[in-house]
C-alpha cells in the first residue's frame, strides 16, 4: 500500500487516534512529536492495536521506541501495510 | 490557579447500555453467583466455562427469562485458541467491557511433592489465563473509555497456607497483576481490582473440615451471593474512582 489515497487514508486514522488520546486537534500535524503532544507509551500501545486491527500492521516495542513524530508514524505503517 | 476539583475535569463514566461481561468459571459458585448479580444490574453476561456445559446454559436461560441477556461459552482457559473465541462469541452481544477472571483450580500438596503438572495446571488456569484474558479485554475497553475487571484472588496468597504453594502463587500473582494493570489503565476509565475470598461455601471447599472456622472471626463459611455483591460493586459506575484495590471477603479473616 503506498499510494497518496492509502498514505492520507492512514494519516486521518492516526489523527483521529491521537485527538482520542487528548491530543489537542490544532497540535496534531506530521512534524509534532509525541512528547509535545502529551501521547505516552499507552497511548502508543493502543495506536498499535488499533493499527493491526485496520491495517495488518504490527509494531514491536523497539518500532515504538523509534517513532518520535506523528509522520514517522504514518510513514511506518504506509511502508508497512 | 486552578483547584484539585477543576484539575483533569472528566466526564462521568457511564457504562454502555449493550455492555457485556465476561465471567469465567460461571457454571457455579462464585462464577455464576457473580453472572446473575450483574445481569440484575444491567450487564449483558458470557458465562464461560469448561466443563458445566447443561449447568452454564440453564444459567444462561435463567437470566435471558429475567429479562436480560447472557450467552453460555464452553472454553478450555489454558487454550489461547479458546481465547479468541470467547471474545468472538461474548461480542456478538455487544462490547467486552467487563471481565470477571473467576476461573481457579486447585493441585494442593506441601511444596516438596509439588509435581510440574500440578504447578502448571493452577498457574495456568488461575493466572497465566487471567492475564491473556485482561490483555484481550483491554482492547475493547480503551477504545470505549470504559472497563471493568474484577479478578478472583484469595486470601490464600498474601497469606499462608500449608499445601498450597501453586495456589497461594496464582492468587498473589493475580493481586500483583491487578495493581499494576490498574496503575497502566487508570486514566483510560479502566478500573482493575481483585476480590479476595476466604471460605466460601462452594464445590472447591466441600472438602474442608468445618475446623478451618475456627479461624474466621464470623465463624462461618462465606456464601458465594455476598462475594458476588462485592464483585457487581466494583463492577459498576459507583466504583470508577477504586482502582488496584483486593477487597477480601472473609468474614474477618485477615483483619
Amino acid at each position: 500500500m503506498s499510494t497518496t489515497t492509502d498514505a492520507t487514508q492512514v494519516e486521518a486514522t492516526v489523527y483521529k487516534s491521537l485527538e482520542t488520546f487528548g491530543a489537542e486537534p490544532t497540535a496534531i500535524k506530521r512534524e509534532a512529536t509525541f512528547e509535545e503532544l502529551d501521547v505516552d507509551s499507552l497511548d502508543l500501545a493502543e495506536l498499535s492495536q488499533i493499527v493491526e486491527d485496520e491495517y495488518g500492521v504490527k509494531f514491536n516495542s523497539s518500532d515504538v521506541e523509534n517513532l518520535k513524530t506523528v509522520g514517522d508514524a504514518v510513514d511506518f505503517i504506509v511502508q508497512r501495510a | 490557579m486552578s483547584t484539585l476539583a477543576e484539575a483533569r475535569p472528566t466526564k462521568a463514566q457511564t457504562r454502555p447500555t449493550d455492555a457485556v461481561v465476561v465471567v469465567t468459571g460461571a457454571a457455579r459458585g462464585i462464577g455464576a453467583a457473580s453472572a446473575h448479580a450483574l445481569a440484575e444490574d444491567g450487564w449483558n453476561v458470557a458465562v464461560v466455562h469448561r466443563s458445566g456445559g447443561d449447568v452454564a446454559a440453564a444459567l444462561a436461560d435463567q437470566i435471558v427469562e429475567g429479562g436480560g441477556r447472557a450467552t453460555s461459552i464452553s472454553a478450555d482457559l489454558r487454550n489461547p485458541d479458546d481465547l479468541d473465541r470467547v471474545f468472538a462469541e461474548a461480542e456478538a452481544l455487544g462490547p467486552v467491557l467487563g471481565l470477571v477472571n473467576n476461573a481457579g483450580v486447585r493441585a494442593d500438596n506441601l511444596a516438596l511433592s509439588i509435581s510440574d503438572d500440578e504447578w502448571d495446571l493452577v498457574l495456568d488456569t488461575n493466572l497465566s489465563a487471567a492475564f491473556r484474558l485482561t490483555r484481550r479485554a483491554m482492547r475493547s475497553m480503551l477504545r470505549a473509555r470504559f472497563g471493568r475487571i474484577v479478578n478472583v484472588a484469595s486470601v490464600v496468597g498474601p497469606r499462608a497456607n500449608p499445601g498450597q504453594a501453586n495456589y497461594a502463587a496464582s492468587k498473589a500473582g493475580l493481586i500483583g497483576m491487578t495493581k499494576t494493570v490498574a496503575a497502566e489503565v487508570a486514566r483510560k476509565g479502566v478500573t482493575v481490582n481483585a476480590v479476595a475470598p476466604g471460605f466460601i461455601a462452594t464445590d472447591m471447599t466441600k472438602d474442608l473440615s468445618p475446623q478451618v472456622l475456627e479461624a474466621v472471626p464470623a465463624r462461618r463459611a462465606g456464601q458465594p451471593h455476598e462475594v458476588a455483591a462485592c464483585v457487581r460493586f466494583l463492577a459498576s459506575d459507583a466504583a470508577a474512582y477504586v482502582t488496584g484495590t483486593t477487597l477480601y471477603v472473609d468474614g474477618g479473616m485477615s483483619a
